[in-house]
């Protein structure tokens, strides 16, 4: 009997193929807004990630506080020196530390100018043979940087490509980088991280010479005894470094962030726009079981003879109510299917314009299916509750009543 | 096909309608649709109620088609006060024992000719082929063999009438309850309408006819006659 209500519901709807789509116009563009930006979240989060990845996750850092997420040195505040660092060297517990600079360079290279961040990589072997391995970094063309070498530079991908200066970079070519020649030692392979595709790497005292940086250090990385990075030692070294520049609680000019912490953080933000956007896409939603109540509402008034004449030959109250309910089920249901292809259609969308700008594969998306499969359960849902009452007037209709049409 | 000529006649009537009154009110106004109405309708009756407009015939049938409530009175089907009866009762006598025709047709336009005559054997619950298998051998009956996937507005008056008397037939129910099914339809194809009528009693059906035509009501064997909600008289031939 069941099938039998589907097929004449599914019948009611075709007959009303306008006002049938215009209704579930309201409940795909929430569903699709839904799984589009899920989607998209979950994938600019697994990019996000990866972008963090290129930071040294596995150790400490010791910033500037108010760096954030910007360029380090790019705000006026006591800086990070050398001082500092002795200072968390001695901590219990530190195991060694690294300076670390990232500074903006001018590069000249086929009569093109480009702005790139640069980095100075650690000195000594263990530690650069460390940062190599942390970010994965691998030269495809070349080698990467080891000791002794000098006026020699290491770039990322991007710069093997044309669209940096009208022209790829290779391994022997020199490039001017704010008015001194390097030679290109390696280039490195493509990264799913944008930091790394754009990287421009030297040692760490070459970028000071160059720069001519006295006694600066933008983030300090630090590695702890046992391997394991705990709040514990960020607590000690937060401390070491208050007491040395005689500050109080939280009176703190920079800031200790384990790699937890600075994950926490993104993950955070990405989950407070998730909610705000899926706050929205609800709204959305609301709105088109609403269009759905009044497109029943609106069936019931046109169909109460249909009704009348059903009961007449001997429908039930309850048989009424199922054939109005899957109809407006169904406008959920099939709603939230078109809607689900739309946001996934969308996000790939999205992704692919994103990744094509960036010129890298930095947001890669993979279909949910419990998502989808969630979403569309959830599109019927809302359409059964929102014709339940037009469905349930309809039920109650007194036979003769409902006749008169 | 089998004609069954013989006509049972009970002691009691297959319905019986005892001091029925419907009211209305209007504002201040009662308006007395019926008042103290007495008919009854024997097995393979063909009764016709008859009377201008306004007279109560419409309410009449709404009242014996259990479409309606009375205000006053009783009215059994058998034995059964289906005045007393719940919605859901109801419904499965409507479905199971009577056969509804509109002068108006009545046909979901979304359904098939074949489709609305399965319409009522799937509230009691028939298998699919069973009902196909009904439902084309009723249409066949009617004529209708060549307009089984026709839509109702596919169909013309005649044969829109045709496919709503084959699927009152649909459950094989005891009473057939006709409300003006002439009142659409052209002298030649309301005769056409009335002469199946006349079909279906002499196969044993009750009759029951609504009608303000005399012509129509002249095929039937009783005729109660309604003026202003009362009953004025009735005739038997």
């Amino acid at each position: 009997m069941l099938k039998d209500f589907f097929t004449i519901s599914l019948n009611n709807l075709k007959r009303r193929k306008l006002r049938s789509w215009l209704t579930m116009v309201g409940i795909f563009i929430g569903i699709a807004a839904v799984v589009g930006l899920i989607t998209l979240g979950q994938g600019l989060q697994t990019a996000i990630t990866g972008q963090l990845g290129s930071l040294d996750t596995d150790s400490l850092t010791v910033q500037n506080a108010g760096t954030g997420f910007g360029p380090p040195g790019s705000t006026v505040i006591e800086k990070l020196t050398d001082h500092d660092l002795k200072v968390i060297e001695k901590v219990k517990g530190v195991k060694s530390v690294t300076p670390v600079l990232l500074r903006m360079v001018q590069i000249r290279y086929n009569n093109e100018v480009s702005f790139e961040l640069m980095r100075g990589a650690p000195e000594e072997p263990e530690f650069y043979e460390d940062f190599y391995e942390s970010q994965s970094m691998e030269a495809i063309e070349g080698r990467l940087l080891k000791k002794g070498d000098v006026g020699r530079v290491l770039l990322g991908n991007n710069f093997a490509k044309k669209t940096k200066f009208g022209k790829a970079i290779s391994v022997g070519k020199t490039i001017n980088i704010q008015g001194g020649d390097f030679e290109v030692i390696g280039i490195l392979k493509s990264s799913g991280s944008l930091l790394m595709n754009d990287a421009v790497i030297t040692f760490h005292g070459e970028l000071k010479d160059l720069l001519d940086i006295d006694d600066e250090i933008d983030i300090i990385g630090l590695k702890v005894e046992n391997g394991k990075i705990s709040e514990e030692t960020a607590e000690k070294v937060e401390k070491a470094l208050r007491k040395d520049r005689g500050l109080k609680e939280g009176e703190e000019d920079f800031s200790v962030q384990t790699p937890s912490q600075v994950l926490g953080a993104v993950t955070n933000i990405l989950t407070a726009v998730n909610v705000v956007v899926v706050g929205i896409a609800m709204i959305s939603l609301f709105v088109g079981g609403i269009g759905i109540a009044n497109t029943m509402y609106t069936s019931v008034l046109e169909r109460r003879k249909e009704i009348g004449t059903m009961k007449a030959i001997g429908a039930r109250n309850s048989n009424v109510l199922m054939i109005f309910l899957i109809e407006a089920g169904l406008l959920g249901l099939i709603g939230g299917i078109i809607g689900a292809l739309l946001g996934v259609g969308i996000a790939f969308g999205v992704a692919f314009g994103a990744n094509s700008a960036f010129g890298s594969e930095i947001i890669q998306l993979s279909i949910s299916f419990p998502l989808v499969i969630s979403v569309v359960t959830f599109s019927f849902l809302i359409g059964i509750l929102s014709g339940a009452i037009p469905s349930y007037q309809a039920s109650k209709l007194k036979p003769v009543d409902a006749l008169r049409g | 096909m089998m004609v069954k000529t013989k006509k049972r006649k009970r002691k009691t009537p297959i319905i019986r309608l005892r001091n029925v009154a419907k009211h209305y009110h209007m504002g201040d106004e009662t308006v007395k649709a019926l008042d103290e109405i007495n008919i009854d309708v024997y097995e393979g009756e063909f009764v016709a109620i008859v009377g201008p407009s306004g007279s109560g015939k419409s309410t009449a049938m709404n009242l014996v088609g259990a479409l309606d409530f009375s205000t006053k009175g009783d009215i059994y089907l058998d034995n059964i006060n289906i005045e007393k009866l719940e919605e859901s009762d109801l419904a499965q006598i409507r479905g199971k024992r009577i056969g509804f025709i509109f002068q108006t047709f009545n046909l979901i336009n979304t359904l098939t000719a074949v489709e609305n005559v399965m319409l009522p054997m799937i509230f009691q619950g028939t298998e699919y082929e069973e009902r196909l298998a009904k439902g084309k051998e009723l249409l066949t009956k009617m004529g209708l063999e060549h307009r089984f996937t026709h839509l109702p507005q596919q169909l013309s008056g005649g044969e829109r009438q045709r496919v709503a008397v084959a699927r009152a037939l649909a459950n094989d129910p005891e009473v057939i309850l006709a409300d003006e099914p002439t009142g659409n339809l052209d002298t030649k194809r309301g005769e056409e309408i009335a002469k199946m009528l006349d079909q279906l009693n002499k196969e044993g059906k009750t009759i029951i006819l609504i009608t303000h035509d005399m012509y129509v009501a002249k095929h039937a064997n009783k005729i109660y006659y309604l003026q202003d909600g009362k009953l004025v008289k009735s005739h038997r031939k």
